[in-house]
């Protein structure tokens, strides 16, 4: 038997415990519950900080530690060498991360080393009354079918989407027993090498975060267009996006992309402007509250997804809206 | 010795079928071939193909296109023959039907390159439009003890080494790792180039290798998946649009504004 019901692979943001982190200890802390185990975060880095903390605020009952100067660049050889190692020592019967920038290139390495299977990008994860099997539902044919999978190893393994759990409400009386782990790290373990980073988000307000996004796609038939959307906006205080299409058409940046290979998104507000809406998209907005579209083409599939639609030239419709939208605000 | 690039490329149902062609068969557990609609390479294994020619474009390399499936089509396989590959491999089985576990896919694919006398580089798509697992040449650069830099949008190589323009959600980063490297990329790479006449008509003469499982020498407990597929259906989407209306188009999106006020969202 285990000894740890479900280790959950947290990651670091300015020394905090990320956002996604926490959403996948919520979608941990029932399997836990209905495994009768504890709950446990593996946490990485030059210095861990208060990071167990907010672990045992957010469910996690103990944290497994490895604090390295090496760690603190999330290099993914080094960060997986000692993730290996905690892994091993607390010996979970379900590990979870979430699939982040970090994670879509160590889940899928670290299932390797462990020699286990995956169930990638999943949007739920559960294990049945009575049972210790993990069954995990998955997107496939992007996001046309939806997979369930269960492990056939030890642990059971799975990463978690984005956003597909809402964070747990932190309970600051909760604590927890910190095992620190020791890690025999060298820096010749990093075989690849940053020489340099380029930024190039869109000014102003981070997509992610953005309570209000509007984006584009192929219908706009240009980057100018992209001009009309940014003055939108600003008017609303919104962040800006696009689809693939305009991203593969060289319109807008790629960081501008929301979908199954850009961002995922979950604002209050979604409009999208000439998008058409295939499947790809829809994996990245679905979790908007309230998604507007604006489409020439009434059986667009957009519209499947949108609480309310206009039908007709973007243009047209965008500049009156853009107007009213200024005037309403203001008042 | 010629930089030796291996590409993997997967067949997959081609993703821009109209969604009235998409079927699940739930009782089966798959995904129904469409009739009448043909499969094609999937599209970021065409930018790894790209990418390889890239390289093979300003140095001297040779590039070796591997795939694994069933039911292979020959058309959709040589397109990369006919873009301008040297060797296209195929790893062909019955077992292979509706193969959804990666680590499966990824013992066969080590067994064939390692058949094959390895690579300095491996490059592929960032993961498959249909099971979209992204896993298979993460885990062969672990079982081979390769390098690894995952989402690619410009690769290059020299002094032994390769250099990618790795996407990151801020921008992206120039890294740089040892050969042999795996190295998936991504759409951004830019546009596969098109077959020429001539490397369509190189690409019918040549002949692919075609092995079974039983020619890799894959023993059948390495055969045996990780994963069970438990169930496969189509999620339900109920959502009703409300379609604001006017006399013209500026007054329709005038009353959406006026709309999405009174709904109290801006």
């Amino acid at each position: 038997m285990a000894q740890t019901g479900v280790l959950v692979i947290g990651e670091l943001a300015d020394g905090q415990l990320s956002l996604t982190s926490k959403e996948v200890l919520a979608a941990g802390k029932p399997i836990a519950e209905q495994l009768g185990q504890p709950m446990a975060v593996a946490l990485l880095g030059a210095d861990v900080g208060g990071a167990a903390g907010e672990a045992f605020a957010c469910g996690a009952d103990v944290a497994y530690t490895a604090t390295d100067p090496l760690l603190a660049e999330n290099q993914a050889d080094l960060f997986l060498s000692a993730l290996d190692a905690l892994c091993r020592e607390a010996d979970p019967e379900v590990l979870l991360m979430g699939r982040t920038a970090i994670g879509r290139e160590v889940a899928p390495r670290l299932a390797a080393r462990l020699g286990v299977g995956l169930a990638q990008d999943c949007l739920e994860v559960s294990v049945a009354p009575g049972s210790t099997e993990l069954r995990a539902n998955r997107p496939v044919y992007g996001g046309n079918a939806m997979a369930t999978v269960s492990c056939t190893s030890s642990p059971q393994f799975a990463t978690v989407r984005p956003k597909a759990y809402e964070p747990p409400v932190p309970d600051p009386s909760r604590t927890g027993e910190i095992k620190p782990v020791q890690v025999a790290l060298d820096a010749s373990m990093a075989k690849s090498r940053v020489v340099s980073v380029v930024r190039e988000e869109a000014e102003g307000i981070k997509l992610e975060d953005a309570r209000i996004v509007v984006a584009g796609g192929r219908g706009l038939g240009g980057p100018e267009p992209f001009e009309d959307l940014e003055d939108l906006a600003k008017v609303l205080g919104a962040g800006i996006g696009a689809s693939r299409a305009a991203v593969d058409s060289g319109w807008v940046p790629a960081s501008w992309q929301i979908g199954l290979t850009g961002k995922t998104i979950t604002p209050d507000l979604y409009i999208t402007v000439a998008i058409s809406g295939a499947s790809q998209h829809i994996a990245g907005c679905s979790g908007a509250k309230v998604i507007v579209a604006i489409n020439k083409d009434a059986e667009a599939n957009i519209f499947k997804e949108a609480r309310y639609g206009v039908v007709g030239d973007w243009k047209k419709v965008l500049t009156a809206f853009t107007e009213t939208v200024r005037e309403l605000v203001k008042s | 010795m010629p930089l030796n690039i291996v590409v993997l490329a997967k067949q997959v149902i081609d993703p821009e079928i109209p969604m009235s062609a998409f079927q699940v068969d739930r009782d089966n557990r798959r995904i129904v071939t469409p009739a009448n609609i043909p499969p094609v390479v999937n599209g970021f294994d065409e930018n790894a193909v790209e990418a390889s020619l890239q390289i093979k474009d300003s140095q001297e390399a040779s590039v070796t296109v591997l795939s694994m499936g069933t039911g292979f089509s020959m058309d959709a396989m040589k397109k990369p023959l006919a873009m301008g590959a040297d060797e296209l491999v195929l790893i062909r089985d019955d077992a292979f039907v509706n193969t959804v576990d990666s680590a499966v896919t990824t013992r066969m694919l080590v067994a064939a390159l390692n058949k094959l006398g390895g690579f300095d580089l491996l490059i592929a798509g960032r993961q498959a439009s249909d099971w979209d697992n992204a896993q298979v040449p993460l885990g062969i650069a672990e079982l081979m003890g390769a390098s690894c830099v995952t989402l690619g949008k410009k690769v290059e190589v020299g002094d032994g080494k390769v250099v990618v323009e790795r996407i990151v959600p801020e921008g992206y980063e120039v890294v740089e790792a040892p050969l042999p490297a795996v190295v998936t990329v991504s759409n951004e790479l830019g546009q596969p180039r098109y077959p020429t006449l001539r490397g369509i008509m190189a690409a019918t003469r040549k002949q692919a290798t075609v092995w079974s499982a039983d020619d890799l020498g894959v023993s059948p407990s390495e055969m045996t998946p990780l994963l069970n597929l438990v169930d496969l259906f189509v999620p339900s989407t109920v959502k009703e649009c409300d379609f604001i209306e006017g006399d013209n188009e500026e007054e329709a999106g005038r009353n959406l504004a006026l709309k999405l006020r009174e709904a109290k969202l801006i």
